[in-house]
């Protein structure tokens, strides 16, 4: 059953050759837009951070701004 | 209408989403997976090669559909002048193009054991190579300028050229002679396809499309985020 699963009667090294680069793009997409999320939340936290009193105010009046500082640690 | 999907109302949502939908892809994907590696039959012609099939066609599938959306998007962002639409568009470039290639890819190695070749200039897989480079400008277009309107303009300019391509590609199979059999599945008449492929096929379509949504997601609120940095500048 294992050994056709993999051999699958010759043509295992192409199903499993275009099921791998398939699933390894997917990984790559994900983790690399994942990165760039998550660089971007940091960006927008360390600045926020060096807002005065009165101009982080301002930003925080905006929903938005609230939601991005909430979600910070998430995707 | 279009107030209502204004970003700063939607990203209360966009945030959220995307730990739902990865978790809904990896459900579907899983069984997707486990039908078209263990359950679904083999080819009666084509042996187990036929299982290239639920990667590849689905890619190629959604690589349509997403610059077809593109092209969409862009006429909506001319006509109705709302910024939102190239925000979208930015954000569904990029798994589109990684779609067009994983088609191009898997469609060169099922055609190894079925052609006995990896890659023949034929109708379809030319106009599919030409799409990816379509996506290929339109992604280079939004790094290389840096005046946002320009960006909008030109990444516009080149969803609408590029999707002459579309009808290019799906009917290629029916202008030309080419290697690429006609169309199995078919919306208005009989699909020439057994029920035990179009099942898996329709799985892995639907975890292909959750996988494309999850990225959007993201993208969105990635370029959303960058939006909000310029804001803090400006404060």
């Amino acid at each position: 059953m294992i050994n056709k699963i993999i051999l699958m009667n010759g043509y295992g090294v192409y199903v499993w050759s275009a099921f791998s680069f398939t699933l390894i793009s997917f990984a790559t997409l994900y983790f690399s837009t994942r990165l760039q999320l998550s660089k971007e939340k940091k960006r927008f936290v360390s600045k926020f951070g060096s807002l005065n009193e009165e101009k982080a105010r301002s930003a925080r009046s905006q929903k938005i701004n609230r939601e991005i500082l909430s979600n910070t640690s998430k995707i | 209408m279009f107030k209502y999907f204004e970003p700063n109302k939607i990203f209360a949502i966009t945030s959220k989403a995307p730990k739902y939908v990865l978790f809904l892809f990896i459900v579907v994907i899983t069984i997707g997976l486990t039908e078209a590696l263990i359950l679904s039959p083999e080819d009666y012609k084509q042996g187990d090669a036929v299982r290239i099939m639920y990667v590849h066609v689905p890619a190629a599938w959604i690589s349509l559909g997403i610059f077809s959306s593109l092209a969409l998007l862009s006429v909506g962002s001319f006509v109705f002048k709302n910024k939102n639409f190239a925000l979208i568009s930015k954000s569904l470039a990029p798994s589109g193009f990684i779609f067009n290639i994983i088609a191009l890819v898997t469609g060169s190695i099922w055609g190894k054991p079925t052609w006995g070749t990896w890659w023949a200039w034929d109708a379809r897989i030319t106009s599919m190579l030409i799409l990816a480079l379509f996506y290929g400008m339109y992604l280079l277009a939004w790094r290389i300028y840096e005046d946002k309107e320009q960006a909008v303009r030109i990444t516009s300019m080149i969803a609408i050229l590029g999707v002459i391509n579309v009808p290019i590609i799906k009917y290629s199979v029916e202008w030309w002679n080419t290697l690429h059999q006609p169309p199995s599945i078919n919306v208005l008449t009989k699909n020439s396809i057994h029920e035990s492929m179009l099942v898996p096929l329709g799985i892995m379509t639907a975890a292909f499309a959750l996988f494309s949504l999850l990225i959007f997601l993201m993208k969105y609120n990635t370029e959303l985020i960058k939006v909000k940095n310029k804001g803090l500048d400006r404060l």
